[in-house]
């Protein structure tokens, strides 16, 4: 029977909880397609998490163990999954689209001479062919597609693309088994140092229940004062796509994104900000989106549920007069 | 220093995209730029250049229309180019594109070859890992920083959610490369002058094609994303749509 692999990640020796996502997107392609559903974790004593995973419904759980893979090095990574993939052969192998699978699956996936189907939204089985649907051009567009070769076809899920909650637990812990992987000296070429943070988060923009948000259409750094008026007429927190925190425009604690703060706000007012799949993965789960932009065609409307197609700096300054009207 | 800086053209961001008839890919009738990342890592292999000298060699894989990207790099100071011209270039995979940029540069030995982090059309995120694991070296992704030091580099890479962390790395190696990491120079009038003359090497389709096989992953179908959420579209001039605005903020969202 064919085998699908979920690989979740931890880091320090706690999971990472996208990895329930993960486990949630293999337990419904295996139900669509009768295949058989494994997990493995990576690392070096992760037992625990080798346990926490097995009560959910799986076939079996690998705990993939060196020495070396502490801390993580996209070589020992990918020389020891390619080990284990070798040994247990499996026809999809899905990860969370974090920055440390980014890392090291494009190398394995080329050590393996096979491919790498990178952040995906969904899947569709058809006629016994699986397609993998992920986003093209910033999000304007989605494509369907297909894979062939020998080899395991990785895919990785976007943040948000299945739920959590939704992970079936198992009418008993599924088997564990231990797999150590042989790491020789002089696989691993980089020294990675401590992980850091650069400053003191000054703001904590996961607790704002309002959030004013700039993008590349403010179009000069003077113009955030007007952003920063309603965001104060409002009662919110200012915040910015990546564009304007590169730029200096605010500073970087206020950026929100893959690489900046994941948020989900009462509201959530886009300004300016076109969308890209960067961005949404930040706040696509907020409870109100309104986003004005001047571009009808801008992804960032896929996903509002108020949409104005027109110029900031003519709706901004009445806006602010009439929420300070409302407020008294 | 040798820097290799692989480059890609892609739509203009504001641009507005059609699909084609068979709707497999978009109408090439569009206006294109460099692809934003890749910027950032010209500029970064300029400025490493400048503190510590050598050659800054821009590669791209595309069709004629991509030259444009090579001759705005030569432009701002790259040494010189290697365009892969085919119109086929376009529909390979990450793992082709990276074998095809291998082999096309397998008689030059570089210290450092970057790419940006990820492209604006297909957002694969993962020609460069290839590149280095064809090549055999060692890779970090999402750079925001880099210093020589006595035994290689040291790098900043980016984490999720503010985390950064310092990685030493020997060279030769890849790295991809982060939008911001550096502030984008113009390219000066006498740089342009001056890119007409610099060497820009044509590379067929025909010359790397033994190094390639074929696509492993295809696109099936392209199309505009079906709405998952059911948009109200507000209109009207600016003061009434304030208006319209501020009573959604009341009485649908209640944050006022």
């Amino acid at each position: 029977m064919d085998k699908i692999l979920v690989i979740v990640e931890q880091r320090e020796g706690k999971l990472n909880r996208v990895s329930w996502e993960t486990i949630a997107a293999g337990q419904a392609i295996a139900s669509s397609t009768g295949w058989a559903l494994e997990a493995a974790v990576v690392g070096s004593g992760v037992a625990a998490i080798a346990a926490e995973i097995s009560a959910k419904k799986l076939g079996k759980v690998y705990d993939v163990e060196s020495a070396k893979l502490e801390p993580y090095t996209p070589d020992a990574f990918a020389h020891g999954l390619k080990q284990f993939l070798e040994k247990h052969p499996a026809k999809l192998v899905l990860l969370p689209h974090t920055y440390q699978v980014r890392d090291f699956v494009p190398k394995l996936a080329t050590a393996l001479e096979t491919t790498a189907i990178s952040d995906v939204i969904g899947y569709r089985y058809e006629s016994g062919k699986l397609l993998f649907t992920r986003q093209m051009f910033q999000g304007k567009f989605v494509a369907d597609v297909s894979f062939s070769g020998s080899g395991p076809c990785f895919v990785t899920f976007q943040n948000g693309s299945f739920r959590a909650d939704k992970v079936e637990a198992g009418a008993a812990a599924a088997p564990i088994e231990t797999v150590n992987v042989d790491i020789p000296d002089g696989i691993v070429r980089n020294k990675p140092q401590e992980v850091f943070k650069e400053a003191k988060q000054a703001v904590d923009l996961t607790q704002a229940e309002i959030i004013v948000s700039v993008g590349r259409g403010i179009k000069e750094q003077k113009n955030i004062d007007l952003a920063k008026q309603l965001a104060d007429a409002l009662g919110g927190e200012l915040a910015a796509s990546r564009p304007i925190c590169d730029n200096g425009w605010l500073p970087m604690d206020r950026q929100i994104g893959s690489s900046g703060q994941t948020v989900a706000p009462k509201l959530y007012l886009a300004l300016g900000i076109s969308g890209a799949i960067q961005h949404i993965v930040g706040m696509k789960g907020s409870r109100s989106i309104i986003a004005i932009n001047k571009d009808s065609e801008a992804p960032i409307f896929e996903i509002a549920d108020y949409a104005v197609v027109g110029n900031l700096f003519d709706i901004v300054p009445p806006l602010i007069e009439e929420v300070k009207k409302a407020k008294g | 220093m040798k820097i290799l800086v692989c480059m890609k053209q892609v739509p203009q961001k504001d641009a507005p995209l059609k699909l084609n008839e068979a709707g497999t890919w978009i109408r090439e009738d569009v206006s294109y730029e460099v692809n934003e990342p890749d910027a950032f890592a010209l500029e970064e292999a300029l400025r490493q250049k400048e503190k510590h000298s050598g050659e800054v060699v821009v590669v791209t894989a595309g069709p004629a229309r991509a030259s444009q990207v090579l001759r705005e790099a030569l432009a701002k100071g790259a040494d010189r180019a290697i365009h892969l011209e085919d119109d086929g270039f376009v529909a390979l995979d990450a793992y082709n594109t990276a074998r095809a940029i291998a082999a096309a540069v397998k008689d030059d030995k570089f210290d450092l070859i970057f790419t940006g982090l990820q492209s604006d059309d297909y957002g694969y995120a993962q020609t460069g890992v290839i590149l280095a694991q064809i090549l055999g070296l060692p890779h970090a992704t999402i750079i925001m920083q880099i210093e020589k030091t006595d035994a290689g580099i040291r790098v900043k890479r980016e984490l999720e959610a503010g985390f950064f962390q310092y990685v030493d790395m020997p060279l030769p190696a890849v790295l991809t490369i982060q939008s911001g990491i550096n502030k984008l120079r113009y390219a000066t009038l006498i740089g342009i002058k001056q890119a007409k003359t610099k060497p820009m090497r044509k590379v067929t389709m025909a010359e790397v094609q033994s190094a390639m096989g074929s696509n492993l992953q295809k696109i099936e179908k392209l199309y505009v994303p079906q709405k998952s959420k059911n948009t109200e579209f507000l209109e009207g001039p600016p003061a009434e749509v304030a208006k319209k605005l501020v009573d959604k903020l009341k009485n649908d969202i209640r944050v006022i």
